[in-house]
């Protein structure tokens, strides 16, 4: 088994020039997380992103920022799973948000930025 | 004559029947007819003064307050407090009150109430010498107390072991003088006296019985001395409390020509009219149609319901129980179960078993001070009974009292699992059984309220029957038989602790001991619901099933620490880092300070960590030192330096043992009577790193001063001349409770295995985030249960509970000393997975007094996507935000 990386996709910027591919960007090695736990990353814009891992080994990636708050801080959250769909809860005021859509399950007016995660060989 | 327009009342007197009275007017609208003035002596209005030396475990006056604030405004009542009424002149129909103020009435209602009788002892009237009837009686006897040391009691009767309790809470070696050969002559017999007599001397309180006061003696400064006793003895006091009964006030109806009765007491009728048929008296005042006076509450209320019915009826308006006059008053039941010193005291029915041919079954132990006897009919009926040290089949008792019991009567007085019936419980009652004897409610009127009202919680029930908030005794029984109706109607509440388990927080804790799980997977696969089996739980029951295991870690096998393995990702982020998270991502950092006993050379490095890592510094309310602004990161660096002074967690992050509070006790303080800060530092570092539901706070104060706030903590202790007391319960924040004495006099090793019980009983069987202040409030049987299961040891627990602390005491480390030792737990103190040595850029700091605080301008950067009429817009916002 080769040894693999995560990596997450960085967002497409509307505004910015046309990419021909899309851009994998590589953060960490699956063992560096704990299932059930997060970790942060810090993106080459500066820009954070929080990934996860549930229990059957399925990592999620989102925006590492609580709108609520305004602290980077999602990637300390708690993550569980609600009628089957996994979710983060932030560990400032608890508020959930799906680890899937981003959407937050306590505010549908609110919702954090999804990326795009996968193992990539190395 | 009748010289008012609108019909005026006037009621003198506004104590619980008064005031029960007013309600009562509302309800019939009678306030709304009338101008109701009302005359209080007192400088406040009605309070409970049955629950009156609850002053002195905590509640305030406005506590006790029985009137909702708005309810005079609400009802046009016009209250004149401290004014009493001086003169009734029946001719013109007027009172006088005190201030000159001159009310004409029409209807005039006597709720005088009485006042404490004082025997003719010479001396009485002496500096010291109290009586126990009001709030200001409470507030001047407290004041006295300071600067005594023994006081006695003149009376053992219902108030005055009421006195006798609050002036050992005061911390007064206390006599109590009775007359009578037994405590409580009139409500127990002879074996109840005596068992009751024991419990209250192994209290450490002196009984003197079958004597009188004789004289009190004074010094030279007028104030109390001693006592005389008839039979020739002396007992040395400082304070004298008489308490030896009450007389009805009756002195304003004598002086205008009423007829009183030949032992006081103003005649009534069966609808509390007196001679005058334009004036009424009820409560304690009244000499009732039966030709008794009631010093008792419940027949009180009665009394006031009668009154209002007939005064309501009067004018016209229907009656609201049918009857065109409403309710006679023709006596009432003069049942009582009160817990007096912490002992519980009933007596029902025909207590002294005076029908003829009736005959007792009676249970005594002596051991335990446990006195039960029912008085029982030939014909089987239960008549009345006495219960002593164990009242708690009270609620049952009494409503089965006039009809033969389900089961033979020696069952009823055995205690549990030695006969007795296991669920002879309320449900065994017929529907006319009175559950709530304060105020008349019987056990139908409950089904109903549940059945046909949909009242679904005991709090509802409360509300809409009233039952359960007069004297509160019959709460236990009103709350089985709620669930008993809301499962008979199909309606389940459920318990379960979070959508992934169903069981209570207590529950799962019993599973983890019992089966020794040490995973939260195998919990969530094996018990949780169906729906989340496989799942990935939640943030409810992730931490919860954490504590359980880390309280249980060494008695499981589990590895206690909180950041490895698969424990890692059931915590908290705060457990997690070891470390407070705080606004803006950064943590705050707390070294523990055990006793708030610490050095200059150690002050002296939390200073320099300070400025080193540029923290901003707090002094907390636990006489400890918080380090706020640290990013994860620097996280192992402030502590390898805080660990290497010295300094170990102070679990400021769990929900564990926080600080034990001190005074600085007897070594310094001229008023201290043991050390203080000793004890608290031995009770931190015993109980440091303990997992429990919720944070847990100590102090202890070295006197009765109580400059450590121990009363306001889950745990507290006041040091006394003998020893120390252990106070439970109580709590700061936004519901304050003040903490219940669990026990006296302890010596420092009868202190510790009591609080190791107390802690292991409450780590067991609280809910999630459950302060000790709230549990004591749920759990049945409240404080009484858990006095009986660690202090009496009824469940036989105790040597468990030990063992559990034991095991705790002997595998405590320092969980931030062994994350130094530990590269692997060291790897995850970094703020980005990719990028190990960079600092969070969203950390950051603004200086404000001299130091920093977070830049919350930062925070709340790009604002959060608020719904506008350009929903764009606020997507835009979103994206921006991730970048």
């Amino acid at each position: 088994m080769s040894p693999t990386t995560l990596a997450v996709e960085l967002p497409s910027e509307p505004h910015a020039e046309q990419r021909s591919d899309r851009t994998w960007f590589p953060v960490c090695a699956p063992s560096a997380l704990v299932p059930g736990r997060g970790v942060a990353a810090l993106l080459p814009d500066g820009g954070q992103v929080a990934l996860f891992l549930d229990r059957a080994g399925r990592p999620y990636a989102i925006g590492n920022r609580d709108p609520f708050t305004g602290a980077y801080v999602l990637s300390r959250g708690l993550t569980g799973s609600a009628g089957g769909r996994p979710f983060v809860a932030s560990p400032l005021l608890k508020q959930r948000f799906d680890l899937e859509t981003g959407a937050c399950l306590d505010d549908p007016a609110v919702s954090v930025p999804v990326y795009r995660v996968r193992e990539i060989g190395s | 004559m009748a010289a008012t327009a609108v019909p005026t009342l006037v009621l003198i007197g506004h104590g619980m029947v008064g005031q029960r009275f007013l309600e009562a007017l509302a309800d019939r609208g009678v306030t709304r007819r009338s101008r109701v003035v009302v005359l209080c002596e007192e400088p406040r209005p009605a309070y409970d003064r049955v629950q009156l030396t609850s002053y002195f475990s905590g509640r305030t006056p406005e506590d006790l307050s029985l009137a909702d604030p708005g309810f005079m405004a609400r009802h046009g009542i016009e209250l004149h407090l401290g004014d009493p009424a001086t003169a009734i002149d029946r001719a013109t129909r007027t009172v006088t009150a005190r201030s000159g103020l001159v009310v004409p009435y029409d209807t005039l209602v006597l709720a005088t109430g009485s006042y404490p009788f004082v025997p003719p002892v010479p001396g009485a009237d002496s500096t010291g010498c109290f009586v126990y009837r009001t709030v200001e009686d409470l507030l001047a006897i407290e004041e006295y107390a300071k600067n005594s040391r023994t006081g006695t009691v003149v009376g053992g009767g219902l108030l005055g072991l009421e006195a006798a309790g609050a002036l050992k809470g005061l911390g007064l070696r206390t006599h109590i003088v009775e007359f009578q050969p037994r405590l409580m002559a009139v409500q127990v017999d002879e074996g109840g006296g005596s068992a009751l007599r024991r419990t209250v001397e192994e209290m450490g309180l002196s009984v003197h019985t079958g004597v009188g006061g004789k004289e009190v003696v004074t010094g030279a400064d007028g104030a109390v001395r001693a006592m005389e006793l008839s039979d020739g003895s002396r007992v040395e006091t400082d304070l004298v409390i008489f308490s030896a009964g009450v007389r009805p006030r009756d002195q304003l109806a004598r002086d205008c020509g009423l007829t009183v009765g030949e032992r006081g007491g103003i005649g009534v009728d069966e609808r509390c009219r007196t001679s005058d048929p334009a004036v009424y008296a009820i409560g304690e005042c009244a000499l009732a149609a039966d030709g008794r006076v009631y010093g008792l509450v419940a027949p009180g209320y009665e009394m006031a319901e009668t009154a209002a019915a007939a005064i309501a009826a009067g004018q016209g308006a229907p009656a609201v129980a049918g009857d065109l006059d409403g309710p006679a008053f023709t006596g009432a039941d003069t049942s009582t179960k009160l817990k007096l010193l912490g002992v519980d005291v009933a007596s029902f029915g025909d207590a002294h078993g005076t029908t003829p041919g009736c005959l007792d079954v009676v249970y005594a132990d002596s051991r335990s001070g446990v006195y039960k006897k029912l008085v029982v009919g030939a014909d089987g009926a239960l008549l009345g009974g006495v219960l002593v040290g164990d009242a708690e089949s009270y609620g049952l008792l009494r409503p089965l009292t006039g009809s033969v019991p389900p089961v033979a009567p020696e069952q009823l007085v055995l205690p549990a699992g030695t006969g007795a019936p296991a669920a002879l419980g309320p449900a065994a009652l017929p529907d006319d059984a009175v559950i709530c004897n304060c105020h008349n409610v019987t056990k139908g009127t409950i089904r109903t309220a549940v059945s046909e009202h949909s009242c679904t919680t005991v709090p509802e029930v409360k509300k809409c029957t009233k039952a359960g908030t007069g004297c509160g005794s019959c709460v236990k029984a009103l709350t089985t038989l709620v669930n008993d109706e809301l499962a008979a109607g199909g309606v389940t509440v459920d318990q379960g602790l979070c959508g992934c388990f169903p069981h209570t927080r207590a529950e799962l804790y019993e599973i983890v001991r019992t089966r020794r799980l040490t995973s939260y997977a195998a919990l969530l696969d094996g018990h949780g619901r169906e729906e989340a089996r496989g799942g990935d739980g939640c943030e409810t029951c992730k931490p919860t099933v954490g504590s359980i295991i880390a309280s249980l870690a060494p008695t499981v096998g589990a590895d206690g620490h909180v950041l490895d393995g698969e424990q890692s990702a059931l915590q908290d982020t705060n457990d997690h880092f070891l470390a407070n998270l705080q606004r803006n991502g950064s943590y705050s950092v707390v070294p523990r300070i055990p006793g708030g006993e610490i050095t200059p050379e150690k002050l002296i490095v939390i200073g320099e960590v300070a400025r080193d890592f540029g923290l901003y510094t707090k002094i907390t309310g636990g006489q400890r030192i918080d380090l706020f602004g640290a990013r994860v990161d620097q996280l192992p660096r402030i502590w390898a330096r805080l660990v290497d002074a010295g300094f170990e967690s102070g679990h400021a992050y769990g929900k564990a043992l926080r600080t034990v509070k001190s005074c600085v006790g007897q070594s310094w303080c001229r008023y201290g009577v043991q050390d203080s800060v000793r004890m608290a530092i031995d009770l931190e570092l015993r109980y440091r790193g303990l997992r429990s539901p919720h944070k847990l706070k100590s102090a202890v104060s070295g006197c009765a001063r109580e400059c450590a706030e121990a009363r306001g903590k889950d745990f507290g202790v006041i040091a006394t001349s003998n020893g120390w007391n252990l106070y439970v319960g109580g709590n700061g924040g936004a519901d304050p409770r003040h903490a219940d004495l669990l026990a006296q006099d302890l010596s420092d090793a009868e202190l510790i295995r009591l609080i190791d019980r107390f802690l292991m009983f409450y780590i067991r069987t609280a809910d999630r985030l459950e302060r000790t202040s709230a549990w004591l409030e749920r759990i049945e049987g409240g404080l009484g249960h858990v006095r009986d299961v660690v202090v009496h040891d009824s469940l036989g627990l105790c040597d468990e509970l030990e063992a559990l602390m034991a095991a705790h005491v002997t595998a405590y480390r320092d969980e931030w000393a062994d994350t130094l030792a530990d590269p692997e737990r060291l790897a995850r103190f970094v703020s980005f997975v990719n990028a190990p040595d960079a600092p969070d850029p969203a950390v950051r700091f603004v200086p404000e007094r001299d130091q920093i605080k977070p830049d919350l301008v930062l925070l709340a950067g790009p604002a959060l996507p608020v719904r506008t009429a350009s929903d764009s817009r606020a997507r835009t916002l979103e994206g921006t935000a991730a970048r």
